[in-house]
């Protein structure tokens, strides 16, 4: 397979680049999070940009958009050199970015949010009969069934990730950005906005198209171009690349000396098992279980499901379920107490908005969740708190000036540290950690695999969700790779690869089972 | 880290004044510095136990309020509920008093605590089964409580019992060594809001709920019963001041209680618990009372500013309260 750069471009139409971005440079302070990504987009073309989580995509996107001001390199429209001061200049040079997330106001009708900040008006007063009726054409275009005075708030997501599409089409656009426009779509919506997405490449629009479903890249994409942490990796057209070469350019590197070695196969009965499970009234469900000494890793891209999935399992979210054993006590009505006194917990990805009490010492936020299980009685155990926190600190090793710190004024690491510290107090047998180490330093992020690795030796349960496809590799004895809330793949032994964890979350998944390298 | 490290390291940074908590005894201190300045008669023993006695209602109302604010709820109901439940223990007493004589007292009373813990109950209970914001729902309780108030009064007054006044008399009047009765009601209420909040698993439930209530839920609180369990120690705090307001006017009108929602919250909210919750204070809230009813015998004391303004002046006092507090906490 010929994995070099390309230079021949697709280009449908004749004259050059639409857009052309030059050693395009973004930092923040002293961190770096896009290094010199030279590309161009050319009219009537779709051009796929994809990478991992944090590779740099959405900060590129920002720059071309106006959002972001490059800290390096240069922008240049169809030979011209330009520069956007903010979003609303490059919308008027005709660069429009549509948001992954849904941008609109729920009270306002689609004709309202569409003019949103540029209302027609007749003799001062508004022109919603011309507004409308413009609505309707542009809705037509992206082959919306909404109404233009349909109030947005009663618009499935679907519709509404088109009506934002048909505001970025309202005036003519030369180039049109669509950041992971399929995130929050079902399938038969999935195909009808790529049908869309051709429709606009046909009229002559330039579409950068950023997507984690490969399987859309290859059906849909002119040219790709890849990003791995913040550096460029290349472009090449379309058709030389299938899925799996995608996702080894997207993954592209090896595992380091971070992890503890694996462990041997676990062949106990599953401590927890969970049948079933329907989170969000069906939206995501799944079946799973794992044994004493095993880490079960949960892989897929973000907005898959996984962190929903759990937090179904744990009550905090609507959902039913088939059967949740936890060390052969079965759970009927979960919740996180149920739960807990039944030897299952949970650590937030979220430590900061989910997980301790920020303006609040050690102490409190170390005995909130198990405060019950160490202390039967109604009164606070002033002296045992003091202890619970010395052994953790220690236990843990948590880094701090003086015990009487608040949680807010604790590095990343320290308070992932005390979190799981925290949850660790009811001395539970299964523990299901989201995002263990995220925004944490490399030092830090050793010990909390230390930990788990301790944790599963000692004969206890560990799941872990990780977007960090070196991590999940390297803990788990076991995958199940999550896609669109549903499992699409198991992965153990030898197939437990980046390249197939990345291949099963993304493609279609018609062919995931244990395919190797050809 | 070693075990040797952990037992060296200071379990605080030291001793440090916390301005922040300070600020309302600082503040109460100096107001008082000043009544002494502008009239001598400020200091005597009558006048100073007259002034506390007085706050006692806004303290034990406020020792209730603390909790609910620290949950990150508010109650607006407060001065109506104390209407509607000393009509309804004036009516209970009334109607018990031919049979019991003066033990129709302590039954009355008894019923004021039931009926006080069953309204918070009710506010708590909207606003957590039904998801109302808690300003909407007191909103909506504060008026129904003062129109039942009215209607119980026909618009008038509802008078306790003649053979009830003078054994009733002294738990408004009357004093133990000295100390009026209902400034150690009010130290005992204080006493208990203090223990429940910072020593029972309870009140550390409180401060969570109101510093994230996501946290809280993450962490097998149940959200709900803490905020509603707020709202029945609210009623209960204003049924114990309704206990002590009866024998000192003797009678429900449907003026009974109006504004004091709002001398309550500023007590608190000057005493340093955060209206956001997360952070609450009670003794701060007794001082904040204190101030308020210091601040109105200064302003009658004193030839200065006509006592019409008092009203004008307790409002700026917020605002002041919160200014200052904008400008020296760290964040």
């Amino acid at each position: 397979m010929s994995m070099q750069a390309s230079d021949t471009t697709g280009a449908r139409t004749a004259p050059g680049p639409v857009l052309r971005a030059d050693t395009l440079s973004k930092a923040y302070g002293p961190i770096t999070v896009l290094t010199d990504v030279t590309l161009d987009i050319n009219a009537g073309e779709v051009h796929a940009i994809i990478g991992e989580n944090g590779a740099g995509k959405s900060t590129l996107m920002r720059l071309l958009s106006g959002h972001a001001e490059p800290t390096g390199g240069t922008l240049a429209m169809a030979g011209t050199p330009v520069a956007f001061f903010d979003a609303v200049q490059a919308e008027d040079a005709g660069i429009v970015l549509v948001h992954q997330e849904i941008l609109l106001a729920p009270d306002l009708t689609v004709a309202q949010n569409l003019f949103l900040g540029r209302e027609l008006s007749r003799f001062f007063a508004v022109d919603d009969k011309q507004m409308n009726r413009r609505t309707a054409e542009v809705l037509a275009r992206v082959g919306s069934t909404a109404r233009p005075w349909t109030v947005v708030g009663e618009l499935p997501l679907a519709q509404r990730q088109l009506v934002q599409i048909a505001r970025a089409l309202l005036d003519d656009r030369k180039v049109i950005i669509l950041d992971e426009p399929t995130a929050m779509l079902a399938n038969d919506e999935v195909d009808a906005l790529l049908d869309i997405v051709r429709n606009l490449r046909a009229q002559g629009v330039a579409v950068l198209y950023i997507s984690h479903r490969l399987e859309e890249v290859e059906a849909l994409a002119d040219r790709v171009t890849v990003l791995r942490d913040g550096k460029m990796i290349g472009t090449w057209p379309a058709e030389t690349l299938d899925q799996r070469q995608m996702a080894e350019l997207m993954v592209g590197r090896e595992l380091s000396m971070l992890y503890p070695p694996k462990r041997e196969p676990a062949t106990a009965e599953p401590v927890l098992v969970v049948e079933e499970l329907s989170v969000d009234h069906g939206k995501i469900t799944g079946s799973f279980s794992v044994r004493p000494g095993e880490v079960l890793g949960i892989g897929g891209m973000i907005g898959a499901g996984r962190t929903e999935l759990i937090e179904g399992l744990m009550g905090l979210r609507p959902s039913q379920a088939g059967a949740i054993r936890v060390g052969g006590t079965a759970v009927t009505k979960p919740d996180v107490k149920a739960l807990m006194a039944a030897g299952l917990v949970y650590l937030t990805e979220d430590r900061k908005g989910k997980g301790l009490l920020l303006n609040e010492g050690l102490g409190p936020n170390l005995i909130l969740q198990a405060m019950d299980m160490i202390n039967p009685r109604l009164r606070l155990d002033r002296k045992k708190e003091t202890e619970a926190v010395k052994s953790a600190v220690q236990d843990y090793d948590i880094r701090v000036r003086t015990l009487s710190i608040e949680a807010g004024k604790l590095s990343g690491g320290n308070q992932q540290k005390l979190l799981l510290a925290k949850v660790m107090q009811a001395d539970p047998s299964v523990v299901i950690i989201d995002e263990p180490t995220r925004g944490i330093d490399i030092g830090n992020k050793s010990q909390i695999y230390r930990f788990i690795d301790d944790l599963v030796r000692a004969g206890k349960a560990c799941v872990v969700i990780s977007s960090e496809l070196p991590e999940l590799v390297g803990l788990s004895d076991r995958v199940l790779v999550m896609r669109a809330g549903r499992f699409v793949a198991e992965l153990t032994g030898d197939d437990i690869t980046e390249q197939n964890v990345v291949y099963a979350a993304a493609s279609s998944g018609k062919d995931t089972e244990g395919r190797k390298r050809a | 880290m070693s075990s040797a490290e952990i037992a060296t390291l200071p379990e605080s940074e030291g001793f440090k004044i916390r301005w922040g908590d300070l600020a309302p005894f600082i503040a109460l201190g100096v107001i008082i510095l000043l009544g002494t300045m502008i009239n001598s008669n400020f200091m005597s023993a009558n006048n100073i136990l007259n002034v506390i006695t007085r706050s006692a209602f806004i303290a034990i109302i406020g020792v209730g309020a603390t909790f609910v604010i620290a949950t990150g709820g508010l109650d607006l109901s407060i001065g109506s509920m104390l209407a509607f439940v000393v009509g309804i223990m004036v009516m209970a007493m009334n109607a018990l008093a031919p049979s019991l004589g003066p033990w129709a007292i302590p039954i009355g009373a008894l019923v004021a605590l039931v009926v006080g813990s069953l309204c918070g109950l009710m506010n708590g209970l909207i606003i957590t089964v039904g998801r109302i914001e808690p300003f909407i729902v007191t909103l909506g309780t504060m008026g129904i409580f003062r129109a039942l108030i009215t209607y119980m009064t026909d618009g008038g007054s509802l008078s306790i019992d003649r053979s009830l006044r003078n054994a009733y008399r002294p738990v408004y009047f009357g004093d133990f060594l000295g100390v009026p009765y209902p400034v150690i009601i009010t130290l005992v209420i204080a006493l208990l809001g203090a223990f429940i909040l910072y020593r029972t698993k309870y009140g550390r439930r409180v401060t969570a709920v109101g510093s994230n209530a996501d946290v809280a839920r993450f962490s097998g609180v149940h959200v709900g019963r803490v905020r509603t369990m707020a709202f029945v120690i609210q009623g209960f705090c204003v049924a114990v001041a309704a206990i002590c307001y009866v024998p000192r006017l003797g009678a429900a009108t449907p003026t009974t209680g109006q504004l004091w929602e709002l001398q309550v919250i500023t007590a608190v909210v000057i005493g340093g618990t955060l209206l956001r919750g997360g952070k609450a204070h009670i003794w701060g809230t007794v001082a904040g009372a204190l101030i308020l009813e210091v601040i109105a015998n200064v302003m009658v004391l004193s030839d200065m500013v006509s006592e019409y303004l008092v009203a004008a002046v307790q409002g700026a006092i917020i605002i002041i309260a919160m200014l200052a507090h904008r400008f020296t906490s760290p964040r």
